[in-house]
């Protein structure tokens, strides 16, 4: 596997606030890459770091080992999270518009195809839905064949069918041996979509790994949720008391339910499930909705 | 020059197809010009106006005491006396130092002030000289086109610009292999051909029933209008080069703009104003184009006599954009 794109020591201040504070990462080529963390953690300033459209205060972007320059333009594909389209065209003319942009375009059909815009072709940039316009978004990204493609939070305000949809279409560019840097809140379409997981906040990297790997790093076996119903005293293996919850991470399960009966507490409210990227994002990050 | 093509043409159909901003730039100064020509063509044409230079003790109980005939007294340069009646702002001037009295011969008052006049006047030379009428609105129009030129100019590259700073088209154009300056030369181009063509059409379809006096020769006046889009384009660029906010922007704007059309003599000459007045009008670009306009459509200048004006529209073009070049950024 070569490395595609490398971080060293990224920092970034706006006055004295640090959004990004001493990053470092690699991205191995043909994988697709989630950047994780709650709202404010500096996904965006990394992400646009990394683009080339923000200047890093410190640290060096590096894409197949040479600082990135404005050679580098020609070869990614962007997508913003918050980009208005001009106005008054066509999404035809606006595809038309990227393509003359570049060296070397993909083909206007072959983007139709891929993005799936052939119902809406003819129609106004402005009257596109949020889904539309993610994947029309999605085509500009793709126009110059990138050999990395940045996504910035795209699915972000989607309904979950477009979302899905959505999924499709990174699954059919990854499946192009593209390399993909997503960022995203919602830790299903991560664990969906991504074979490497970094996940940030305060602008400091917390976890880096494979979703697997990291799972099994943090977490043992199944999570047991029950109302403690005011039994704080209760000690229990691996037991944790949260709030009204008396929570128990456990890799033997049957013992955990045994002792659990044997204390006499109260089963009604008892939960059990498999932890997922949902509560290891929670666990690393202590929020998911910060805002 | 693909990419600087693409670019002209989707900001050209961007104003094209916006129906109302696109129909404002061309009713706009239609409407001014009509309404204007009609607001002050009603005037007192019964009335005759006569011009006296020196002293007048030859005509008591003369026709010159009938109620229909007013009467001005000169003491300045007798050339300008003679330039208001060849522009039918007085209809007659009776000279007592050269006694002389001088008629317009395309004035429909000459044949009667001339029976009027012709035993008071018998010691007198008749002088005739000619001239087409210059109505206010022939005066105006320069001053109106060149007035829309500059809210479209402004608003068209300044506002615009600042629009796509904000909404982020500017940063997605960042993000591809494009250079600064291909995409807002592309802007001005696309403005540039918007604003020529939309001059040229108000002009000439108000001309077709107001029937404008031109001396000078046309060529010269779009040449004209040409150097005064390119300074005004430059000036909006200014304003586009770093703001961020469309409400500051809008706002620097007008506080640029409301002065330049009540000081650069689009309604009112500046003629008889306090001179650091006329001076401080000197620094607007507009101030210089409806000089220059009204010079080659009313006095039939030249291209020497323009000169000046070329050079100061060149100069404003230059600076401004040397200046927005230096402050530009994407974001």
């Amino acid at each position: 596997m070569n490395t595609i794109m490398q971080i060293e020591n990224l920092k970034k201040n706006y006055g004295s606030v640090q959004a990004v504070d001493g990053l470092s990462f690699s991205i191995e080529e043909g994988i697709c890459f989630g950047l994780l963390g709650p709202n404010g953690a500096g996904k965006t300033t990394t992400i646009e770091m990394m683009e080339g459209i923000l200047a890093p205060s410190e640290g060096q972007v590096s894409f197949r080992g040479k600082k990135i320059d404005n050679h580098f333009k020609k070869k990614v594909g962007i997508q913003f999270q918050n980009t208005a389209l001009p106005e008054f065209i066509t999404v035809k003319e606006t595809l038309e518009l990227f393509r003359s942009l570049y060296p070397d375009p993909r083909s206007l059909d072959e983007v139709i195809e891929i993005c799936s815009l052939s119902d809406i072709i003819d129609r106004d940039n402005r009257k596109l839905s949020g889904g539309q316009r993610q994947r029309m978004l999605l085509g500009l990204a793709i126009i110059p064949h990138p050999e990395i493609i940045f996504l910035d939070e795209p699915t972000t305000g989607l309904d979950p069918q477009a979302r899905r949809n959505f999924w499709e279409l990174i699954k059919r560019i990854k499946a192009e041996k593209t390399t993909v840097l997503l960022t995203t809140h919602y830790m299903e379409e991560a664990e969906i979509l991504c074979d490497q997981i970094a996940i940030m906040d305060h602008g400091k990297l917390l976890e880096i790994d494979t979703p697997e790997t990291l799972l099994e790093n943090h977490f043992d076996g199944a999570l047991v949720k029950i109302p403690h119903g005011g039994r704080t005293d209760l000690k229990l293996d691996g037991g944790v008391l949260s709030g009204d919850f008396l929570e128990i991470t456990t890799n033997n399960l049957d013992r955990t339910m045994r002792d659990l009966l044997s204390s006499q507490l109260n089963l009604e409210g008892l939960s059990i499930k498999k932890p997922n990227m949902e509560d290891l994002f929670l666990k690393l990050t202590g929020s998911s909705l910060r805002s | 020059m693909k990419k600087f093509t693409a670019l002209v043409y989707a900001r050209t159909m961007e104003f094209v197809r916006d129906k109302g901003t696109f129909f404002w730039n061309l009713l706009f100064p239609v409407v001014l010009v009509v309404g204007f020509s009609f607001a002050f063509s009603g005037n007192d044409e019964t009335m005759f106006k006569v011009g006296i230079v020196g002293n007048n003790t030859q005509l008591e109980d003369s026709f010159l005491d009938l109620k229909a005939i007013e009467l001005i007294e000169y003491d300045e340069n007798p050339a300008l006396v003679l330039e208001k009646l060849r522009r039918h702002q007085i209809d007659m001037i009776i000279d007592f130092k050269k006694q002389s009295y001088y008629l317009n011969s395309e004035s429909s008052s000459t044949e009667v002030l001339r029976s009027l006049g012709r035993s008071d006047l018998q010691n007198f030379n008749e002088q005739e000289i000619s001239g087409e009428a210059i109505r206010y609105v022939d005066w105006l129009v320069p001053g109106i086109i060149g007035m829309n030129m500059l809210f479209s100019c402004m608003f068209g590259v300044g506002f615009v610009i600042v629009r796509y700073r904000k909404n982020g088209v500017l940063k997605r154009m960042k993000a591809t292999p494009v250079s600064p300056f291909t995409f807002i030369t592309a802007q001005m181009v696309s403005r540039f051909v918007i604003v020529l063509l939309t001059s040229i059409l108000v002009f000439a379809g108000t001309n077709l029933f107001l029937h404008f006096v031109v001396n000078g020769s046309y060529l010269l006046l779009i040449l004209l209008t040409i150097m005064a889009i390119l300074s005004m384009i430059s000036l909006g660029l200014i304003f586009a080069a770093r703001l961020k906010s469309e409400e500051l922007a809008s706002g620097l704007m007008n506080l640029i703009t409301f002065p330049m059309m009540i000081f650069s003599g689009v309604f009112f000459s500046l003629e008889g104003t306090p001179g650091i007045m006329q001076n401080a009008s000197k620094i607007f670009p507009l101030t210089h184009f409806i000089e220059g306009a009204r010079a080659v459509m009313i006095d039939g200048a030249g291209f020497t006599d323009v000169l000046p004006q070329f050079l100061v529209l060149g100069g404003m073009t230059v600076l401004f954009l040397l200046i927005s070049s230096v402050f530009f950024r994407w974001e």
